[in-house]
């Protein structure tokens, strides 16, 4: 692993309002995780694992009430949002394109809230459209309404990407496409977090994915951090959850590898 | 075909720069001001539910008055409140037409445009709102390049809702003094002139619908990104705007306004004034159907500058008075009281508009009944109508006390119904107008009134204190001074109920004069 963590969580807890009962829910309970410059993160756990808040608290869409987070050496409680915001890449779990502009607008929508001169949001719009390969002329000018599903979520990264941040946090991101899609994606989007020099957090619900793209995978249950480590140091752990998580993508392989001779075992 | 030959078509068109101005005016202004009032409240409000329910709850209650007594309510509020920025920082305003139309109208547009600009920032896919934060937004940025844009279309449904309420509310800002399509509307009722009642609604259905299809044209442009169309709608309305505002930069103001009251004989006698001015080489305009709380206190901030007044309604209802005293001491004394407030009773017109009991001369003739005094041995067995207010008028009690009438029953009806029902003798009395016409058309007798128990209603011409000592308008009024006998009245109130051609304000004014005209 390399050594200077680029986000680090150190004791951070976060508990919301109950929506029915007086007491309070606890979404995320004292985690302590260091994310490496330049490496792959996924989370996993059920709905209401804490996940989705683990990964706001990074750029303060929501805040922590204990605990210190810091991003690039930096606390994020001591940082402007909104610029901290701009300098981390977000990918949302159903795009949140915004549907009123075109897709060249989606993806210059940061360089312009920093003040690019508008010629550089434009070579940049169309560098990013070759990244994660649109066609340029087709889908510039669209409204997201106008994509199918794999290339909204393509235009999300792109615009995730568009100010050059060093961080990409992804919620879910692919979630709601089919599997060749889905598949096709995450790929394209493991080569661009090498090509780019990227540190990426990415929250699935889906095992396979996780172990498939991460060089760590973070397996979260009632707001803990359950286990942390590599596909492989996974395997050895002795946590039932864990092994229940793992059960599933180890015997689809088996199957798959039975039903499939003669293309090679992974 | 032979409908649009009639000849007032003609004359309503050519009313129609200035009433459709005036209307455009109005509406335009009233509709700008309600805007910048409730868009800000509405982003303010969004978020905060009391602020929010509080708001909507004020703009539903405004709603549920009609529009016809806000408008009325804002005139006296106005009145008071011009009067104090006088007393403290020494300017007054003009509390008549133009402002109280426009803030009331504003008001009246608040509602559709809160309602949906909340409801439209409110539909919003928190999603859409989280992805905003997420690039970078600030709040400012997301309300203006995400939240307003996306909850445009719904907003914009509720400024055209507001457009056309404010539209067709504003022909009811008449009776206040602001010229609209409202004064065909209102003249039209009042002169059965049908012709132009329609016309009036047309013009405001066709200007409401025009201003509809306008914005629609704008909102379709905004939520489909085509620019061209929006800037087509954005260019309409600007054109519509120019093209009523210059006719009325371009035309010289009159100098001299003349008012009048909402019935027939009040718009006869301001076209008859009108007519003299001019023929005496001033210029002048009328501003009619002014309501009759109104129009004094026009007279007296000198919006208009003359009108046509009756003492017993000076009297009793302006300054309140119980007493009933004769005709002469009455007038002088209403002279003096007018004068502390530097109005000029100019003079009588020679005919009185008093409430009389009526009934028909064979009737009367036949059960010998020629006073008052004479129905009250009758009254027991006879039956009474009178219009909405006579019954709990001072007249009526004041005529029950010095007679001791009592009458088997008694009824409410609409003024122009009265003489019908009177004459085809399904009422035996009615509580009837000594000047109209109608009186003579179904050969009814007015019963004397021999204890003077009704004050006299004279007809007299009233000045603004600005006009005290304007020498040109009494010498171009004198003419009419004491020369309009009740006959002569009456027959032109007939001829103004013809509902034909000749029966406009102005034809019959012409008749008039071409009557007293005479050495």
């Amino acid at each position: 692993m390399p050594s200077t963590p680029l986000i680090a969580y150190d004791r951070v807890g976060k508990s919301f309002a109950g929506g029915s009962s007086v007491q309070r829910v606890i979404a995320v309970d004292d985690v302590s995780l260091e994310v490496a410059e330049g490496e792959f993160l996924t989370v996993v756990g059920g709905s209401g694992s804490g996940k989705t808040t683990l990964l706001r608290l990074a750029n303060r869409l929501i805040d922590a009430d204990f605990g210190r987070i810091t991003v690039e050496g930096e606390d994020v409680a001591a940082t402007d949002p909104v610029r901290l915001r701009r300098r981390i890449g977000y990918v949302f779990q159903s795009g949140g394109l915004f549907p009123h502009i075109s897709v060249a607008a989606n993806i210059g929508i940061t360089p312009k809230l920093l003040g690019w001169p508008p010629p550089e949001i434009s070579a940049r719009v169309n560098e990013l459209l070759e990244l994660v390969r649109l066609d340029r002329r087709e889908h510039r000018d669209r409204l997201p309404q106008e994509l199918s599903g794999g290339q909204r979520q393509r235009v999300g990264v792109a615009r995730a990407l568009a100010a050059k941040p060093r961080i990409v946090l992804m919620d879910e991101p692919f979630g709601a496409l089919d599997p060749l899609t889905r598949d096709a994606l995450g790929d394209d989007y493991r080569a661009l977090h090498k090509k780019l020099g990227l540190t990426t957090v990415m929250i699935t619900h889906d095992m396979t994915e996780a172990l498939l793209l991460a060089d760590r995978i973070a397996v979260m249950r009632a707001g803990k951090l359950l286990a942390l480590g590599t596909a492989a140091e996974l395997s050895n752990s002795d946590d039932p959850y864990v092994l229940e998580l793992l059960r599933t993508p180890r015997r689809q392989a088996e199957r798959l590898n039975a039903l499939l001779p003669g293309h090679g075992a992974a | 075909m032979s409908m649009f030959s009639d000849p007032r078509w003609g004359e309503a068109l050519g009313h129609l720069p200035d009433y459709l101005g005036n209307h455009v005016r109005v509406s335009v202004a009233a509709l700008a001001l309600g805007l910048l009032v409730s868009l800000p409240l509405a982003i303010l409000a969004r978020n905060r539910p009391v602020m929010r329910t509080t708001l909507l709850g004020l703009a539903s209650i405004v709603q549920t008055v009609p529009g016809l007594a806000l408008l009325a309510l804002f005139y006296p509020l106005l009145l008071a409140l011009a009067s104090l920025t006088l007393a403290w920082f020494g300017f007054g305003f003009s509390a008549f037409g133009f402002l109280p139309a426009v803030l009331a109208l504003a008001l009246y547009s608040m509602l559709p445009v809160l309602r949906n600009t909340i409801t439209g920032l409110d539909g919003i896919d928190p999603a859409i709102l989280e992805a905003a934060q997420g690039v970078g937004m600030t709040p400012r940025q997301s309300l203006f390049t995400v939240e307003l844009p996306l909850a445009l279309p719904v907003i914009m449904a509720g400024i055209r809702t507001a457009a056309v309420w404010v539209i067709g509310t504003a022909t009811l800002s008449t009776p206040i003094g602001q010229t609209s399509l409202g004064n065909y509307i209102f003249a039209g009722l009042q002169t059965q002139n049908w012709v132009f009642v329609l016309f009036g609604c047309l013009a405001a259905a066709v200007l409401a619908l025009a201003v509809d299809q306008l914005l629609a044209l704008i909102e379709n442009g905004i939520r489909n990104r085509r620019v061209w169309r929006a800037g087509l709608g954005g260019i309409g309305i600007a054109a519509l705007i120019a093209a009523t505002l210059v006719p009325s930069v371009a035309r010289a103001p009159s100098s001299y306004i003349v008012g009048a009251k909402t019935f027939a004989e009040q718009y006869v006698l301001s076209a008859l004034i009108a007519q003299r001015l001019r023929a005496a080489g001033l210029s002048a305009s009328s501003r009619e159907g002014l309501g009759s709380n109104v129009i004094f206190d026009a007279l007296a901030s000198g919006d208009i500058d003359v009108y046509v007044d009756y003492s017993g309604t000076l009297w009793l209802n302006q300054f309140h008075h119980s007493d009933i005293k004769p005709r002469e001491e009455l007038i002088s004394e209403l002279k003096t009281t007018l004068a502390k407030q530097g109005i000029t009773l100019f003079g009588e017109l020679g005919f009185e508009n008093a409430y009389a009991l009526v009934m028909p001369r064979q009737r009367a003739e036949a059960l010998g009944i020629r006073s008052i005094a004479d129905l009250a041995a009758h009254a027991a067995t006879l039956s009474i109508a009178g219009d909405y207010e006579f019954f709990s008028r001072p007249e009526w009690a004041s005529l029950q006390k010095a007679y001791g009438l009592s009458f088997r029953a008694q009824r409410q009806m609409q003024p122009d119904f009265m003489y019908a029902a009177v004459a085809s003798g399904e009422v035996d009395v009615i509580a009837g107008y000594t000047s109209d016409g109608l009186i003579a058309k179904y050969d009814l007798v007015v019963l004397d009134d021999p204890s003077h128990a009704i004050p006299p209603y004279d007809a007299v011409l009233l000045l603004a204190p600005k006009r005290a000592g304007d020498g040109a308008l009494q010498a171009a009024l004198k003419p009419l001074l004491g020369k309009i006998d009740i006959t002569t009245m009456r027959e032109a109130n007939l001829r103004a109920g013809g509902g034909d051609a000749a029966a406009s304000p102005d034809a019959v004014a012409r008749w008039l004069w071409q009557k007293i005209d005479k050495p």
